[in-house]
């Protein structure tokens, strides 16, 4: 009888096991670029006139189309296929992809539109697709003046980004930085700003005075920065739409490292005086200012977290410059980096998860990042002397400058943009007219 | 009188002069930015079931026309399954192709089933049955004496270590081990190492996140893939999640690119439907 039953309870067991359904875990995958394929927007005859008149340009749709490709190339997260391959012409494929063509040459997505001229103004559709699923993935549409067809490229870029990683994309921003001129003992220091690509390059100073770390404020196009006069560093705000500046005031002592609050509101800086620093915020609406630290060591460069509820900043309190975050009413300070070396330019990302830093340890500097407990540190980056990295608005990217060392004869000195993303690998030069420093990434110019 | 004008408009002008050199932007000129343009974007997916443009279709058709000669003329067993599958890919231009095409299509299947039945002669030679039925009676006995089941169950253990390093042998004991535990660690190898290798990681993911998709597969014999399912579909369209979504996408896409999938010879009953676990969080963490 036992027996029996113990043969039952066999049966029973094996079949369910046996009908069990089968789990592979999967744990890990490639980090090769997406392929893509950006088809050259189509354009009919009428337009493509309109706006070789207007644009000087032969054929805008396969310029936007270029810009869109360049940008997800950089962001490292793609690989635009060569336009040789392509089996389908720019207004077939617009209509219905045949997605075979697109599968043949391995493109796993396809970004088709066109760009039409209405009523004096630049029409745009554009429209992803899912070459393995055979399906649309999104369709927008947008009208705008045709001198803006940049952006219409670096909009689609954005959608696209968003569409293929889950976040916001970084292309339709502007980057203000220091453009730097001649011998590096008599250099002169100009504001400058430029798309993110480095297109439309403008300078917004003369260069009459020196003029340092300029800083954009996360939510409009409005800008501080310090500038010399008469040998003392002064706070500037810089309202980029409608070009007026102001000196936001008059502070005893040197001040330092003005950056905006999240919300635009105020702006965080340190002032030195009889040997030490401390942190002071001011609000531009009734300009009050209020002391955050208060310590006889040197507290700089302050950023705030995108929630404004803490501050990032550096501190030599434990005798070398560490990173230390505190309370946005200077309560509850507490160290947060431990690691070998010096730190210094905490920047909290606007997605708060990560404080990306300068470091300097045995010579060398290092551009990295750390969670904003201090766990999880990372170097990015490595080199001679790089500093003053800034995040692009998704916080996915960093932009920083990288000095070059002279040589015997005091030659070979510049000074570049360079940009890193959070993976490390994919670093790149950001082309500038001169040499240049002390980047600043703006928010989004659309949302 | 003259000499106090002349000194009063010497220190006036000089007055004006300072103060103009002491306010640095009074000179400059305005700023050239081009003012920044907003941008309104509008959804166009619900206006998008384009039809066909009049030239496009000639194209296609005539593309399509060619396809099927080819077909039609070589008629090789497995591409007569994709032309198939093409068909319902586009019904609405097919339609002349799908009433001319019958004469052709029922002739390879029957070469098909031939083959399919030799092939399964020489997977399982009268030789490995019998070997199968001998272990099996030994077994029964075994069984039935339950004093022994623990020494049973021992030597099952060391005969299924023996098996995973013999892939080729097929045995009775390694059959039991498929059917209790899925894959062998080598079938599974095979497969995960296909998928990795199609599988292109989002990179712009959070990692703070539950980044976990499971998908069922549906697989067909030959290892293509007849269906797919995401388990927690529910989670693709809440607020905040739509990294969610682009994860479970670049899986899906893995597993299209990746077919046929490296799947066992035989035994398709137990891995006909088969489930795979995307996890991105330790190639992101680490």
């Amino acid at each position: 009888m036992k027996k029996n039953l113990f043969i039952l309870f066999l049966i029973f067991l094996i079949p369910n096991k046996a009908f069990a359904l089968i789990e592979v875990d999967i744990t890990r995958g490639n980090l090769n670029p997406l392929p893509l394929a950006v088809s050259p927007l189509s354009i009919d005859d009428n337009s493509k006139k309109s706006f070789e008149n207007i644009l000087k340009k032969e054929n805008i749709g396969s310029e936007i189309s270029i810009i869109v490709e360049n940008n997800l190339r950089t962001s490292g997260l793609f690989n635009p296929l060569n336009k040789d391959a392509f089996l389908q012409a720019p207004d077939i494929a617009n209509l219905k992809p045949r997605f075979e063509d697109w599968n043949l040459i391995k493109a796993q997505a396809l970004i088709t539109g066109k760009v039409r001229y209405v009523d004096d103004k630049l029409r745009v559709e554009f429209r992803l697709w899912d070459v393995l699923a055979a399906k649309e993935m999104m369709a927008l549409a947008f009208t705008t003046v045709p001198s803006n067809w940049r952006r219409v490229g670096h909009i689609i870029s954005d959608k696209v980004y968003e569409r293929l990683t889950g976040e916001k994309g970084y292309f339709d921003t502007r980057i203000i930085y220091v453009a730097e001129e001649g011998p590096k003992t008599q250099r002169k220091k100009r504001l400058a700003i430029m798309d993110q690509d480095g297109a439309n390059n403008k300078f917004l100073t003369l260069g009459n005075e020196l003029v340092l770390t300029p800083r954009f404020n996360p939510t409009s196009q409005m800008v501080t920065y310090l500038s010399y006069f008469k040998n003392l560093p002064r706070v500037y705000l810089l309202d980029i739409e409608t070009g007026t500046q102001e000196v936001v005031g008059d502070f005893p002592g040197m001040t330092f490292a003005p950056r905006f609050s999240p919300d635009g509101k105020k702006i965080i800086m340190s002032f030195a005086k009889d040997g030490k620093s401390d942190i002071y915020t001011m609000d531009l609406e009734n300009r009050l200012v209020e002391k955050i630290t208060n310590h006889p060591s040197i507290d700089t460069s302050p950023s705030y977290s995108p929630n404004g509820k803490y501050i990032a900043f550096n501190s030599d309190r434990s005798g070398y410059q560490q990173i230390y975050i505190m309370r946005s009413d200077g309560s509850d300070v507490k160290r947060i980096s431990f690691g070998n070396g010096i730190y210094g330019t905490p920047v909290w990302s606007p997605r708060g998860d990560l404080i990306a830093f300068t470091k300097l340890h045995k010579g060398k500097f290092y551009i990295g990042v750390m969670r904003t407990d201090g766990k999880g540190e990372r170097l990015l980056t490595e080199n001679y002397y790089q500093e003053a990295p800034s995040w692009s608005p998704n916080g996915r990217v960093l932009i920083f400058y990288r000095e070059t060392k002279t040589n015997a004869k005091g030659e070979g000195f510049s000074a570049k943009l360079w940009s890193i993303d959070l993976t490390g690998y994919n670093e790149r030069l950001v082309e500038t007219q001169t040499d240049a420093s002390d980047p600043s990434w703006s928010s989004l110019l659309s949302n | 009188m003259n000499r106090s004008i002349i000194i009063s408009s010497v220190l006036h002008a000089a007055l004006i002069y300072i103060t103009a050199m002491s306010l640095p932007f009074l000179a400059k000129k305005p700023l050239d930015i081009p003012p920044i343009v907003s941008v309104e974007l509008i959804q166009i997916a619900e206006k998008t079931n384009i039809p066909f443009a009049p030239k496009a279709k000639k194209i296609i058709e005539k593309a399509k026309e060619k396809e099927k000669k080819l077909v039609s003329e070589q008629a090789p067993p497995k591409k007569v399954k994709k032309t198939k599958t093409k068909t319902v890919v586009s019904v609405d231009k097919n339609e002349k192709i799908d009433t001319k095409a019958p004469e052709a299509i029922p002739l390879p299947e029957k070469t098909v089933k031939k083959i399919e039945t030799k092939t399964e002669n020489k997977q399982n030679p009268d030789k490995l049955d019998e070997d199968v039925k001998q272990v099996s009676e030994f077994e029964k006995k075994e069984f039935v004496d339950l004093d022994n089941i623990a020494k049973l169950i021992d030597k099952a253990k060391e005969d299924t270590a023996k098996v995973v390093k013999k892939d080729n042998d097929i045995t009775q004991d390694q059959d039991k081990n498929i059917v209790t535990s899925g894959l062998t660690l080598s079938e599974e190898d095979a497969l995960k190492a296909q998928i990795f290798g199609c599988w292109s990681i989002p990179l712009g993911l959070p990692y703070n996140e539950d980044l976990l998709v499971r998908i069922k597969l549906m697989l067909e014999p030959d290892g293509s893939v007849a269906k797919t399912e995401i388990l927690d579909h529910a989670r693709m369209n809440k607020p905040g999640q739509g990294f969610y979504k682009v994860l479970a996408e670049s899986a899906l896409r893995a597993v299209k690119l990746c077919q046929p999938l490296r799947v066992p010879t035989s035994g398709y009953e137990r891995w006909k439907e088969l489930q795979l676990n995307f996890d991105a969080r330790e190639m992101l963490e680490g």
